[in-house]
């Protein structure tokens, strides 16, 4: 037998899917049901790996649609519980999504998406009714460890999804972590989960999207409790917002990036202030709620917003929101794949990135960005 | 038109009454003649008489059965429709000293999620999935499913379901009882009291297969005379006459044993005719 706090608590040389199996299971998470999809794989074969140790259960799903559903029900019974896979195979979730949140049900989602273009996918929830889940976007591995773990602690305190947002890079690039049960206080006692105990008693419970509830107690209803969830996200909206930022103080030009792209960013304007550029960057951490008062503030008195995305652009519809007329916003980002779509291509490279921030920090919003380099140039 | 419902329709008269120690209220908003009250009381007298009732946990889909989810006193969680035993796979792999069952209609389990059950049978998950089978969508309002049998008209199918036009029903019993994880496999029926009892006695095998770790199964063939546009009265014989003759009622696999259609109907033949003999010497007991 693998013993998992040795295994874990040793710094070591982890790709980004052992550390969120990892995590998930060092925050107490003893179910995990997938399907293996392109990054997301190996995600599900630690949880394979992994969870029979600690006591815990990972099926290998005959769909995306199994999958959410088991969750789903080892979810009801009080356990934390997780699923995951690529925004493809997250389509396929997207009724249960809905309804496991209005059932308030605490699910963990690790979506390891094939770059940024399933943003919308994430931050608005794909699927009907008036939802949202919260969304955690890390940086690199150290933060996947971190944020994994809050995953699981934030969807205990609200009784609402959490999906932890990586790509192929946050699914294996490898870094030296240490994965260690991380605290952060305290969460409401589960009393709606069911053991079957409660059955006979006159006092059974009932774990439902509709607001309904046993014979005798008095319903909720259906509209009421579409609005106690309204209440409850926008206490979220509120509450939970995170964001990263650095030399904003002075800056002209601010970079608006997350995820592992984000990690490029950061890097290319720590460069950029070393030779006197006055540019800055945020970094939401929360892509839902969306971290709209530090890009605000950011955006105060700057002559450009730039938002770099691996994609056509999504991110920049809540930039706009959040600087609402402060500057301009525009795009330095976009759609950039490898040949075979899993990964990332030639627009996540260090010069090309700078060349595009300094590209609007000297020629404005309306400056032209150089064209993309010739070579069919992949990271892996 | 007005309808006197102060007396009964015909000459139905009450010979008894009971109610389940496991429902908490009579009052529903189901139809006059369905048959999916009948087959729940099987379940929830079984789940008493095996003495489980402090750990039964019910998953349950959506149907006009959704409805018994505040009526039952027992724990049940409320999945999508299809999904109630993959939802069922996950509650029992955490609480696998619990008795599991799902609650779904033929559009249910048989239409929208047809892969969970037969995926959850192979897989051989210590659960019992029963299915309503009345071969319509009760609730929308009478259309065809996936088991309505050939020639029955549905909303959809007004001159009757055509097999070169709509396709073939799909014996879903029969399906499952080919797959090795399922370890026991019936199909009832509440078209009279005979049935009724039947269908008990499969519920109870079946919750007692998933106590020894297999998987099992129980159809139960329910009337649905609004969906079926026939008269309260003829629903029962429109069941036994229309549905059971194709979806034919026994149980399908015992002790790792599959039993063909023709096996059922010969054994169903010969149970006919030893009711009628007791009847002729005196009535049953």
């Amino acid at each position: 037998m693998t013993s998992i706090a040795v295994q874990s608590a040793d710094r070591r040389l982890m790709e980004g899917s052992e550390a969120i199996a990892l995590a998930a299971i060092a925050a107490g998470c003893r179910f995990f049901a997938g399907y293996p999809m392109t990054p997301f794989t190996e995600v599900l074969e630690h949880f394979a790996r992994y969870l029979p140790d600690v006591g815990g259960t990972c099926i290998n799903a005959e769909s995306e649609l199994e999958a959410v559903g088991m969750a789903w029900g080892a979810l009801a019974t009080g356990a934390r519980a997780a699923t995951g896979s690529t925004g493809q195979g997250l389509s396929l979730m997207q009724e249960s999504f809905a309804e496991i949140t209005l059932a308030e049900l605490p699910l963990v989602i690790f979506d390891l998406a094939r770059g940024q273009g399933d943003y919308f996918q994430a931050t608005r929830g794909g699927g009907h009714g008036d939802y949202r889940h919260l969304v955690l976007a890390p940086v690199d591995i150290t933060e996947t460890v971190e944020l994994t773990q809050l995953a699981f602690h934030l969807a205990d305190r609200w009784r609402n999804p959490v999906l932890v947002y990586g790509d192929y890079l946050t699914a294996h690039v490898e870094e030296a972590v240490a994965v260690t049960a991380l605290d952060f206080g305290p969460v409401p006692d589960k009393d709606w989960a069911l053991d079957g105990s409660a059955t006979g008693t006159g006092a059974s419970r009932l774990v439902s999207p509709l607001g309904l509830a046993k014979s005798g107690a008095e319903p909720v209803g259906i509209e009421a409790h579409l609005r106690a969830i309204d209440a409850k996200q926008r206490a979220i909206t509120a509450a939970e917002p995170r964001a990263e930022s650095g030399y904003l103080d002075d800056a002209e030009t601010v970079v608006v990036a997350f995820g592992s792209p984000a990690r490029f960013v950061r890097a290319v304007v720590r460069d950029l202030r070393a030779g006197g550029a006055r540019v800055g960057y945020v970094r939401p951490i929360t892509l839902w709620p969306f971290p709209a008062d530090v890009v605000a503030d950011a955006a105060s008195g700057v002559r450009t917003v730039a938002c770099f995305e691996l994609c056509a652009g999504q991110m920049i519809d809540d930039v706009r929101l959040a600087v609402l007329g402060r500057a301009p916003v525009v795009g330095i980002g976009g759609i950039s794949t490898d040949g075979s779509g899993f990964g990332v291509g030639r627009l996540l490279d260090m010069d090309t990135i700078r060349a595009r921030i300094l590209a609007v920090h000297e020629g404005g919003p309306d400056a032209e960005l150089p064209p993309l380099p010739d070579n069919e140039r992949t990271l892996w | 038109m007005t309808i006197d419902t102060s007396v009964p329709p015909s000459d139905a008269r009450q010979v008894g009454q009971h109610t389940p120690e496991l429902l908490l209220t009579g009052e529903h908003h189901l139809c006059p003649g369905c048959g999916e009250p009948l087959a729940l009381r099987c379940l929830l007298d079984t789940i008493t008489d095996l003495g489980v009732t402090h750990r039964t946990i019910g998953v349950v889909g959506i149907g006009c059965y959704t409805a018994f989810t505040t009526s039952l006193d027992v724990d049940v969680v409320q999945a999508l429709h299809g999904r109630a035993p993959s939802v069922a796979t996950g509650v029992k792999r955490m609480r696998p000293d619990r008795v599991v069952f799902t609650l779904q209609g033929d559009g249910d389990m048989v239409n929208e999620g047809l892969q969970e059950v037969l995926h959850t049978a192979a897989r051989g998950e210590a659960v019992t999935c029963v299915l309503l089978n009345n071969g319509v969508f009760g609730e929308t309002g009478g259309h065809m499913t996936a088991t309505t049998v050939l020639g029955q008209r549905t909303k959809n199918t007004l001159e009757g379901r055509d097999a070169g036009y709509h396709g073939y029903p799909i014996l879903i019993g029969d399906l499952i009882a080919r797959l090795d994880g399922a370890a026991y496999v019936a199909r009832g029926s509440v078209h009279n009291a005979g049935a009724v009892a039947r269908t008990k006695k499969m519920v109870r095998r079946a919750l007692e297969a998933q106590e020894a770790g297999g998987f099992s199964f129980v159809e139960v063939l329910t009337m649905c005379p609004t969906g079926w546009f026939v008269p309260t009265a003829d629903g029962p014989e429109y069941l036994h006459e229309t549905l059971g003759e194709v979806h034919v009622m026994g149980e399908l696999k015992v002790d790792g044993r599959v039993r063909s259609t023709e096996e059922l109907r010969v054994e169903n033949v010969a149970r006919q005719r030893e009711i009628e003999a007791r009847l002729a010497a005196g009535g049953l007991d």
